[in-house]
């Protein structure tokens, strides 16, 4: 069963992704892939896919797919109303697609991104190992445009195996943990106690590469030029202003701005869900 | 010798070294368990791991016992790259460092150059060996627009844009050599370790 998915409307934002480049970054090439990397994989093993199979990263909601063959598709991250055909259907639960029938997203109402996989996977031409889009490196297919046709692949792990994965909601005002990172000590004695202390607020200035927050600043004790340093996703970096931009996937592979904690990589899925205006608490563990 | 190893996450050790790529070497001739990645940057090196395989705490006594004493070192291959010193900046870069755009072209030519990491955009090699001269902060206005294979300099470091990109570099110049491409085996022509020498083309 090969087929192909139109894509009749993208909404805000849509790219392509699958778990990304590992091991290239000493290339310059970061991992991207998913910034949700839990809800992709639950997509994929919702509809029988290897979890490494590419699917749509969703922002906000807004697309419209048609189908050539019958197929099955699932939709996972954000909360979001989805509709196959005339019919409303479940999010978290494989969903049977007839041919020439539209999968249509409505708006994400919580959460900021949606995970569309269909069994068998987008099959787009790998570049250097993953079909993920890296929007800072320029790397993999460009952001989908109403028009394009996708290609729907026929390799897949198995058969669907249960009917719904019971997820639990998103919540309203996220706790991320952090951890020390390397340049904690470029920063007065307060600056844990300062990102720990009280919320900050997610702006608008948010993408795959970060979400720059609003909150109290972490003071430097230091104030010397930081040379280049390799980052990780969940970094938070604290440019001249001092408010932290928290890295997601699509980071800078090297950043010049310290780096004073990192926030654990169990909560970067509730992370990559944050939308603007929300709050958020950081938590040290 | 000066070794610090600085935390990152759950996954990853920050280790601030004076000799980055030896360090790299070193730990890539003997890869403690659960290393999965080594990313090279100016100062130091982030040592990535699976921490299903093993804990911040065992890595960090594993980086500890690294040591680059009596390390052979890789052969290094060097690049040649032809450029044509065109470049926008040229006259600034010439009055700020107080030498003709003539000497200018010479030292940046003259130059023996060694890929020390890669970052900012896939295949952007940061080349040490630049003649103080010519260290000079970056621009105060990035150019949002730099074209691809534009040569340049910024602070201690030269390089080569991979693509056309946003950017704060003085441009000294371009060339026609491709430093990336996705459709070679290895699409980096200038990975770390590799040497450098750029040649003047009228």
């Amino acid at each position: 069963m090969t087929g192909k998915a139109e894509v009749l409307a993208t909404g805000p934002f849509t790219t392509v992704q699958d778990l990304g480049r590992p091991g290239l970054a000493a290339l310059g090439v970061g991992r991207s892939g998913a910034a949700d990397r839990g809800s992709l994989r639950l997509a994929n093993r919702l509809v029988g896919n290897p979890e490494t199979h590419a699917a749509l990263e969703v922002t906000l909601g807004g697309l419209r797919l048609r189908v050539s063959e019958p197929a099955t598709v699932a939709v996972t991250g954000a909360e979001v109303d989805v509709r196959v055909g005339r019919r409303a259907v479940g999010t978290n639960a494989p969903v049977a697609v007839r041919a020439g029938d539209e999968v249509v997203l409505g708006r994400a109402t919580r959460g900021l991104r949606c995970y569309l996989a269909i069994r068998g996977g987008f099959d787009l031409r790998p570049i250097l190992g993953a079909r993920a889009t890296d929007t800072m490196g320029g790397l993999g297919p460009p952001p989908l445009v109403p028009g394009t046709t996708l290609p729907i692949g026929d390799a897949v792990a198995g058969y669907p195996a249960v009917d719904l994965a019971p997820r639990p909601r998103l919540p309203e005002e996220p706790e991320l943990h952090v951890t020390p990172g390397p340049r904690l000590s470029w920063f007065t004695a307060a600056a844990l106690s300062t990102l720990t202390g009280a919320p900050y607020t997610v702006t608008a200035d948010l993408d795959r590469v970060g979400v720059r927050l609003d909150g109290p600043p972490l003071i430097r004790a230091i104030d010397a030029e930081l040379p280049p340093e390799a980052a990780v996703p969940g970094a938070l970096q604290v440019p001249p202003s001092g408010v932290p931009i928290l890295f997601l996937a699509d980071h800078p592979v090297t950043g010049g701005y310290p780096v004073p904690a990192v926030v654990t990589e169990a909560d970067l899925d509730v992370a990559a869900q944050l939308r603007p205006g929300q709050r958020v608490r950081f938590t040290a563990r | 010798m000066s070794k610090t190893v600085l935390p990152y996450g759950g996954s990853a050790l920050l280790m601030e070294v004076d000799d980055v790529l030896g360090y790299q070497a070193a730990l890539e001739l003997a890869r403690p368990r659960g290393v999965v990645e080594l990313v090279p940057a100016a100062r130091t090196l982030l040592v990535l791991f699976d921490p299903a395989v093993t804990g911040p705490e065992e890595m960090r006594q594993a980086l500890a016992r690294v040591s680059t004493v009596d390390l052979p070192r890789p052969p290094s291959t060097t690049v040649t790259v032809p450029v044509r010193y065109d470049g926008e900046d040229l006259a600034d870069v010439a009055e700020a460092s107080g030498l003709s755009v003539r000497e200018v072209v010479q030292r940046h030519a003259g130059g023996a150059y060694e890929v020390a990491f890669c970052g900012f955009s896939p295949g952007f090699a940061y080349l040490t060996g630049l003649d103080p001269a010519l260290h000079l902060p970056r621009r105060s206005t990035p150019r949002t627009r730099v074209p691809a294979g534009s040569v340049a300099i910024a602070g201690e470091y030269s390089a080569v844009y991979p693509r056309s990109s946003p950017g704060g570099w003085h441009l000294l110049g371009h060339t026609g050599a491709e430093v990336w491409d996705i459709e070679r085996a290895q699409p980096n022509l200038l990975p770390p370790g590799t040497r450098v020498r750029f040649e003047a083309q009228r």
